[in-house]
């Protein structure tokens, strides 16, 4: 997948970084990223249930901020583990509409190999910018 | 795959960048970078404050920025880079001329914070049981990620539990009257309205209420060793006078609800901060608001809901160990002397009353992993540490130790703040690369250790060298008067998320 995490980054929390060509690319990337630090094994997450989620924002870093915080939300609210399915971010007037499938199921202890509790997207550094042909999203979770 | 990009890559700071005021007391002055409105300050000994990163420099003194600081921008001896606030980052914001609120001064885990637990049984009697002991804690206290509670709660108890806090434990019999007592702000804030909290927030922690969550939240078994009392007398005053005594130190916050109560204003105060009270911050993370507007009331309002959620899912843990702790000693608790130390706050910003440049001043003290620690005589102490200071427990690594410490008189400096834990020097990503988590359970049972975690990577990032030693931050709180060590607990049996 097109995300690393960063060793030098934060220190508590956990860094990444996500890209790819468009921003339902780096959108996609960002997502599976967050959900890995919560579950190891992203193969092992049956897309047993779905949540639509619609956002819109004037700013598209602040769109990829609330669009993680979805992620963390749905974990907490319904104990779901979620990846993209389907996304599209395209323009609407002066702002960005997102529309997005989340696919998952409900943690499993037993099955779902589970790491650490994302408690927050943190701003601390968060960038999302078009290098060349790419977006390039950096990104700290709070731990 | 596209070049890193090289912002905010962590590396050592240079010492010379400070200038030493003592031993263990380190300034950056205000001619640092344009806009700091007060000098900052690090305390700390040679080694630790070398061994920090630069960017805890960088955030110290984006904080020595903010309206209405004052005296300083402070920094304890375990401090690391953070968001927003490094960790253990301490603020005081006047708040009759402009001074701020700040969820990035407080932490998305709001009171995330410690409690201990005395018994009157020694090791000696624990240790034939400790196995049993620590599976029955695992499964009575739920640890890890997504764990929901075993108490169901409906939303419209959950407000309850809000704006009560652990007296809402009390009231369905979760606990004895003293326990209120015995933790800060006697476990329920005032202020709390949950009228200021989202619906999403509720949705996040309406099942969390006795969870543990993860990460560095844990629940430990320690033994208070003769040769780690600091201070024999003050240690009898708070519990501890029996040989190789039993206690229980645990560590967690308020959850997702928190975390959303402060992920909700950190966007509500990025909308207003600039266009509607034209300040301007370095780091999105310290997105804030005059504490006297709509804005940062609402916030501190809600806060409080959450700090009250911590108080009552800490309450709702120790019910939970005494239950343990009665059922495998045969005994009911009251009689194994399970009574609490304390409870502090290590992720709080509190309305208190300090003495800035000769005058009395109401402020907003930000301790962002610093704790609270009230010298002798100061009022909002319980009776009976009135004489002895306030307890503060600071959590280490599980397999190094931890303390308990008091306050002292001579905190004013730091507006009676210290140190919260032992502070984290390398990253999860590179832990989790350097160790594996079974084997680290195999090592640490071999040395008297038994550990049980939701998660191997996990255990494996809270490794002890991926913390600072424990020892030198507690001496560095010690030289610096603003606190004083009472007894270092080991660890021998500890549950993680």
């Amino acid at each position: 997948m097109p995300y690393e995490y960063l060793e030098d980054v934060a220190v508590a929390d956990i860094a990444f970084r996500a890209w790819g060509p468009e921003l339902d690319d780096v959108f996609t990337a960002a997502a599976a990223a967050t959900t890995k630090i919560m579950a190891d094994d992203l193969e092992a997450i049956r897309p047993l249930e779905t949540r639509e989620v619609e956002l819109r924002q004037r700013e598209p870093d602040l769109l990829l901020f609330d669009f993680l915080q979805e992620i963390v939300y749905f974990k907490d609210a319904e104990r779901l583990l979620l990846l993209v399915d389907r996304i599209r971010v395209a323009a609407e007037g002066a702002s960005l509409l997102l529309t997005a499938t989340l696919k998952g199921e409900r943690i499993d202890p037993d099955r779902h190999s589970l790491r650490a509790d994302v408690k927050a997207v943190t701003l601390h550094g968060f960038s999302l910018v078009r290098t060349g042909p790419y977006w390039e999203a950096t990104v700290v979770l709070d731990i | 795959m596209p070049p890193a990009l090289p912002s905010y890559k962590r590396s050592m700071a240079p010492l010379k960048m400070l200038r030493k005021v003592s031993d263990v007391l380190w300034e950056i002055p205000t001619s640092f970078k344009p806009g700091m409105r007060v000098p900052a300050r690090i305390y700390g000994t040679e080694k630790l404050v070398s061994e920090m990163d630069a960017v805890v420099f960088e955030q110290v003194t984006n904080v020595a920025c903010l309206p209405g600081i004052v005296r300083y921008a402070l920094c304890m001896p375990d401090g690391h880079s953070g968001y927003g606030f490094p960790i253990g980052g301490v603020a005081a914001m006047d708040i009759a001329n402009g001074g701020v609120i700040s969820p990035g001064g407080i932490g998305f885990d709001i009171n995330c914070g410690m409690r201990l637990v005395l018994t009157n049984l020694t090791e000696r009697e624990v240790r034939p049981r400790l196995k049993e002991l620590v599976r029955m804690l695992f499964q009575r206290v739920p640890a890890g990620v997504g764990s929901a509670g075993s108490v169901p709660i409906r939303r419209k108890e959950f407000r309850e539990v809000i704006e009560k806090g652990a007296r809402w434990c009390l009231e369905r019999g979760c606990g004895w009257q003293e326990d209120l007592d015995l933790t800060e702000s006697g476990g329920c804030m005032a202020g709390a309205d949950s009228s200021a909290v989202s619906e999403r927030a509720i949705d996040r922690g309406v099942d969390q209420v006795g969870t543990l969550g993860s990460g560095n939240h844990y629940l430990e078994i320690q033994v208070a060793r003769r040769e780690n009392i600091a201070d024999e007398e003050l240690a009898r005053s708070l519990g501890i006078h029996i040989a190789d005594q039993v206690v229980v130190m645990f560590h967690c916050g308020s959850r997702g609800f928190g975390h959303q109560v402060a992920s909700d204003y950190l966007r509500i105060f990025l909308q207003v901060m600039e266009q509607k009270y034209g300040i301007h911050v370095t780091d999105r993370e310290l997105a804030c608001a005059p504490f006297d507007s709509p804005e940062g009331g609402n916030y501190f309002a809600a806060m409080q809901c959450a700090v009250n959620m911590s108080f009552a899912n800490r309450q709702a843990i120790l019910h939970g160990i005494r239950e343990v702790f009665s059922s495998v000693f045969g005994r009911p608790a009251e009689r194994l002397g399970m009574h609490m130390v304390y409870d502090v706050a290590h992720n709080t910003a509190r309305i208190e009353e300090h003495t800035v440049d000769g005058v009395r001043k109401r402020l907003l003290v930000h301790r962002k992993g610093a704790t609270r620690a009230f010298g002798p005589g100061m009022a909002e102490l319980p009776d009976r540490y009135r004489r002895t200071g306030q307890p503060v427990i600071i959590g280490g690594s599980m397999e190094t130790g931890s303390y308990l410490l008091v306050g002292v008189g001579s905190g004013a400096e730091t507006f009676y703040s210290t140190a919260h834990g032992s502070g984290r020097t390398m990253s999860r990503t590179r832990a989790r690369k350097l160790w594996h988590g079974r084997k680290l359970q195999q090592d640490m049972e071999k040395r008297g250790i038994y550990v049980l975690s939701t998660s191997w990577t996990g255990l494996a990032e809270e490794a002890r060298d991926a913390y600072k030693s424990i020892d030198e931050v507690v001496r560095a709180t010690e030289l610096a008067g603003i606190s004083r060590p009472v007894v270092r607990f080991d660890p021998i049996g500890n549950i993680k998320g």
